[in-house]
């Protein structure tokens, strides 16, 4: 079945006629031609497909199209600004964070998102005190809150310092 | 998948009144699970009815001290909430041991307490699965089935038609069990209110039936009691994180004077349904009342500051008297 959406994304609107069962992905990918966010498994389980809703992270391979409405959607292709691309970004180049680079979209969505929570003073499973107002993102805390991003080329090694670097520039600047 | 009508409703009635109307509906929420099983053709509703925004996002304060929370508020909102970091750690602890962070955004409480398990023959429609397709067997029973339950589940061969192993899989479920949760319901023939541990129900006859939620009720909001109680989770799991249970446990203890008052315990991915057949509460009624001095002593290293150290192993404890072997 049929039926007419507007999707926001990266900051323009796009008029759709989309097939109810439509995945977010597969409308990024298939039809406004965005292949930013990746599909690997297609199942919610290595977050190779996630971008930011409303700010927020979350897998598109499980949204459906039709559920999006006004949410603004973000992939990694929008996080830059113009030709500048995001901190992120820059850190993933600088500390070699990737080998085929097919889940890099994915975990520079994944960890803005991890950086956003941890400054809303969000716990993870690895925080010890639940109480505590700040939260420091350690390598411990970067490697439990991207548990959701798998990397086939096993480049965690330098994922976490990458996320690190911008978790703590950013702190530094806030 | 299968083709479906999409449909919103303006409010929660107008939403039940949906899904009243359509046998082979559902309601969707987060869609983490639902869209995942309606890929893999374990789940093929015609109609789904929207109600993430439907449903209150809110977590209000109950005169009781406790608090009742909205259907549609994410996981991760309530996990990050910090009534329930200090007065409930246990439900904190139990979200964030659950999933990834992306899905916590996405998830809500309701959708959660209504996750399907993730035995891999449920999701297999190649094999046989009691839940999936009543009558077809269990393919667990043979197959790969470590992480599945040693409780309460119904053993009657492969081809039988009541043989189920699965769990469920939700470590939110656990926690609120032991804190006495009461989920809201509306349906078409009215609001009410059910105990959780009256929620999730085991195979029995019919494994197909997870809840003994009726089609057409939606979950509105859960309520949980005030109980200023320390409590914890702890999870086991194949991986350190981004995994489902093999076992978990969810535990409140208050201890007064050098007496267990209270004690509530809840299991996770041991049995069929978090928690425990008869009784209808976490454990046995003998498991739950105080506990004599005897069951606590007092640290003999140091008066203070007092600690306390249970006695209360397993082992120890009284044996029901129900019918139903107690777990403990």
């Amino acid at each position: 079945m049929d039926i007419q959406i507007t999707l926001r994304v990266d900051g323009a609107a796009h008029p759709l006629t989309v097939d109810t069962r439509t995945t977010l992905l597969d409308a990024l990918r298939e039809r406004l031609r965005n292949t930013s966010p990746k599909k690997g498994c297609d199942h919610g389980q290595c977050g190779a497909c996630t971008v930011l809703l409303d700010g927020r992270r979350v897998n598109s391979c499980l949204v459906l199209a039709v559920t999006v409405g006004n949410a603004e959607v973000t992939t990694s292709d929008g996080l830059a600004e113009g030709d500048q691309p995001h901190a992120l970004h820059r850190s993933f180049v600088a500390r070699d964070a990737f080998q085929c680079g097919y889940c890099t979209p994915g975990q520079v969505c994944s960890a803005a998102g991890v950086i956003e929570e941890a400054r809303a003073g969000w716990p993870s499973a690895v925080t010890a005190d639940l109480a505590a107002d700040e939260v420091d993102l350690t390598d411990d805390e970067i490697r439990e809150r991207m548990s959701g991003n798998l990397c086939r080329c096993a480049a965690y090694a330098n994922i976490v310092p990458a996320v690190a670097d911008v978790a703590r520039a950013s702190r530094v600047r806030s | 998948m299968r083709e479906f009508r999409y449909e919103r409703a303006t409010d929660v009635a107008g939403a039940v009144a949906l899904l009243a109307d359509a046998p082979e509906g559902a309601f969707l929420g987060g869609g983490t699970n639902l869209v995942d099983l309606m890929k893999l053709g374990v789940a093929t509703p015609d109609v789904l009815v929207d109600v993430r925004e439907l449903t209150s996002r809110e977590v209000t304060e109950l005169p009781d001290g406790g608090l009742r929370i909205g259907a549609g508020v994410p996981n991760a909102d309530l996990a990050a909430d910090r009534r329930v970091r200090e007065r409930f750690p246990v439900l904190a602890q139990a979200l964030l041991a659950g999933a990834s962070g992306q899905l916590r955004n996405r998830a809500t409480t309701g959708g959660n307490l209504l996750q399907r398990t993730r035995c891999s023959y449920f999701t297999d429609v190649t094999r046989p699965c009691n839940k999936r397709s009543p009558g077809s067997g269990c393919a667990a029973l043979e197959g790969v089935h470590r992480n599945h339950a040693i409780l309460g589940q119904t053993i009657a061969g492969p081809e039988d038609a009541a043989t189920c192993v699965a769990t469920h899989p939700s470590d939110m479920a656990v926690a609120m069990l032991a804190l006495d949760a009461v989920v809201r319901v509306l349906g078409p023939d009215g609001e009410r209110a059910v105990p959780i541990a009256d929620l999730h129900r085991l195979p029995g006859d019919d494994p197909s039936r997870d809840t003994t939620l009726r089609h057409g009720e939606l979950i509105t909001a859960i309520d949980l009691p005030g109980l200023a109680m320390p409590s914890r989770y702890r999870k086991v799991r194949d991986r350190a994180s981004f995994a489902f249970a093999l076992v978990s446990i969810a535990a409140a203890l208050r201890v007064e004077d050098g007496v267990v008052q209270d004690v509530r315990l809840a299991l996770g991915e041991w049995r069929t349904s978090p928690g425990g057949p008869p009784p209808r509460s976490t454990c046995c009624a003998a498991c739950r009342r105080p506990r004599r001095r005897s069951r606590v002593r007092r640290s003999r290293s140091s008066r203070e500051p007092r600690r306390w150290r249970t006695t209360a192993s397993r082992s120890r404890w009284p044996a029901t008297s129900s019918s139903e072997p107690c777990w403990t």
